[in-house]
């Protein structure tokens, strides 16, 4: 993953700040990440933006022990699909919580957490990730 | 969708000569020096001169983030000495190969060649293993799943967890898949994995993405491999034994797994296959032999089902019966797969095919032959399955 210029992050940023998803007023579905096309009605969809509630479960896990460049201090860490209440899923890190403790149909909860530093120089690159659902009430 | 049958009969292809180099780490070797390896094979084997080759595809999913050369077509249409011929580079990822093999045949049945060079190649080893894998996450949607620390054998473990949660697979039948593939491979002299192995050392080889192990993943190679094809009515110019096309298409479906309307399926290999069943006119149990994309095991698991030989959550099952071994009711990747035979990226799709042509040619290691084999089939995939080709191929008469 070889270093990107600031353009390339922001561009995304409400998405992975604020989970923001799209929903289709034509269809009614609802997609993540953003769709400036519905894939179900195309040119008669309607998509805008839904800011999705970050409440949901872990539909599967696996936990990385062989990391990609620039994510090597975070080993081992878990990855998770993360099934969203109002219906998509997302790919993000579930934290605050062992590789043992993880399980399919674990309560989460959406946090901002920084996703990775690019060296030195680089940009700190933030973003969602996931946290057992009572774990707010259990940190603070 | 794919492509439309009655398109695709407009005029039979075949396949009149394959080439391949070996697959492993090719230190003396760079991606020239493959590649027109495999291509002077296959040329030679049909006798083929290069003044009667009319274009030149090449499979190759990213020779400028391995050894920092784009523009591959032109380099080797250049260094086959081929030039003024066109040539094209084809990207699908893993799928590469697999979406050269099918512009090819697209090419020559659509009447406008009559001869097709189609070649597959990656040179992967020239970098760290790091890098490899942050290349290879390139195959995933960058910006959605590996921006956020998935890498490519991640993606597949994710598949595999819940695969196991919804239908009771169990860590020994996914080890089976390396252990049949290893023994394959053993017997094939261009694997890059030659050794035997047993369902102990894959269950305590090292941990890569829960529940994957090293042991279930397809190494990183070196290797190309090549075809020609030409129309089915001049087969016999070129070669005493053509192997007919019977049909090839190509599906596609989202790039994120996340967004999948099933995570156990593949609905790209499924959509390609009932597609390629109808133009082949054939139903799964008319296949003898069957390449598939097992770039990690439980990719295998996946296939067989998405491709009709057994029903979903089924296939752990011909692994407890080693139905899939030569000799067995379904052998499956007879070259070792993509786990022993090797995973060169670009060049696996074409490589599927070479090991077909030699199967149902009776040309290959008396271990690992099929005997009498009469019908082949090879499924190549994209990413996680965002892009899925299936070909099937037939003896000529």
């Amino acid at each position: 993953m070889s270093q990107r210029g600031v353009s390339f992050h922001w561009r995304r940023y409400k998405e992975r700040y604020m989970l923001l998803g799209t929903k289709c007023e034509t269809c009614g579905n609802i997609f993540f990440p953003l769709r400036s096309v519905c894939p179900n009605c195309r040119r008669d969809g309607k998509p805008s933006p839904l800011a999705l509630s970050g409440r949901g479960h872990v539909y599967t896990f696996t936990v990385i022990r062989v990391a990609s460049e620039g994510f090597e201090a975070f080993t081992p860490y878990i990855v998770g699909l993360i099934q969203l209440e109002e219906g998509p899923k997302v790919t993000s890190q579930v934290v605050d919580c062992r590789p043992e403790e993880v399980y399919i149909g674990m309560r989460v909860e959406v946090c901002f957490r920084k996703l990775r530093e690019q060296g030195k120089d680089g940009i700190i690159c933030y973003g969602f990730k996931f946290r057992p659902a009572d774990s707010q009430a259990k940190h603070e | 969708m794919s492509v439309g049958r009655d398109r695709f009969k407009k005029r039979e292809v075949a396949v009149v000569g394959v080439g391949i180099t070996p697959s492993g780490e090719h230190w003396d070797k760079g991606l020239r020096e493959l590649t027109i390896e495999a291509g002077f094979a296959a040329a030679g084997e049909a006798g083929v001169r290069g003044r009667d080759i009319e274009l030149i595809l090449v499979g190759n999913m990213s020779a400028g983030m391995f050894v920092g050369q784009e523009h591959v077509a032109a380099l080797v249409a250049d260094f086959l000495g081929l030039n003024p011929t066109s040539a094209v580079r084809i990207e699908a990822a893993c799928a590469s190969g697999g979406v050269a093999f099918n512009q090819g045949c697209l090419a020559i049945s659509s009447g406008l060649y009559d001869l097709v060079v189609v070649g597959g190649v990656e040179k992967m080893t020239d970098v760290q293993g790091k890098w490899a894998t942050s290349v290879l996450s390139g195959a995933m949607d960058f910006e959605w799943e590996a921006y956020f620390g998935a890498t490519f054998p991640g993606i597949y473990a994710l598949m595999a967890r819940r695969y196991m949660h919804e239908y009771g697979l169990t860590r020994e039948q996914l080890a089976e898949v390396a252990v049949k593939n290893h023994y394959h491979g053993s017997f094939n002299p261009l694997a890059h994995f030659r050794n035997q192995i047993t369902v102990d050392q894959v269950l305590t080889s090292s941990l890569v993405a829960d529940p994957l192990r090293l042991f279930d993943c397809s190494p990183i190679s070196d290797g190309a491999a090549c075809v020609i094809l030409a129309p089915a009515e001049n087969a016999r110019r070129y070669t005493d034994t053509p192997i007919i096309v019977s049909a090839c298409t190509q599906a596609s479906d989202t790039l994120t797994l996340f967004e999948r309307r099933n995570i156990c399926t593949l609905d790209a290999t499924v959509e390609a296959a009932k597609e390629a069943y109808q133009q082949a006119k054939i139903a799964p149990e008319d296949v003898d032999v069957v390449e598939v994309h097992d770039c990690f095991t439980i990719a295998e698991i996946l296939a067989l089902e998405d491709l009709g030989f057994c029903e979903k959550g089924d296939a752990g099952k011909l692994y407890d019966e080693g139905q899939t071994y030569v000799g067995g009711s379904l052998p499956v990747n007879t070259d070792g797969g993509l786990k022993a035979a090797g995973h060169p990226v670009g060049a696996t799709g074409v490589k599927q095919i070479v090991e077909l042509v030699k199967q149902l040619r009776g040309d290959v290691e008396r271990d690992r032959q099929v005997k009498g084999a009469e019908v082949a089939l090879a499924q190549n995939v994209g990413g996680s399955g965002a892009t899925a080709v299936v070909t099937i191929l037939r003896r000529g008469n």
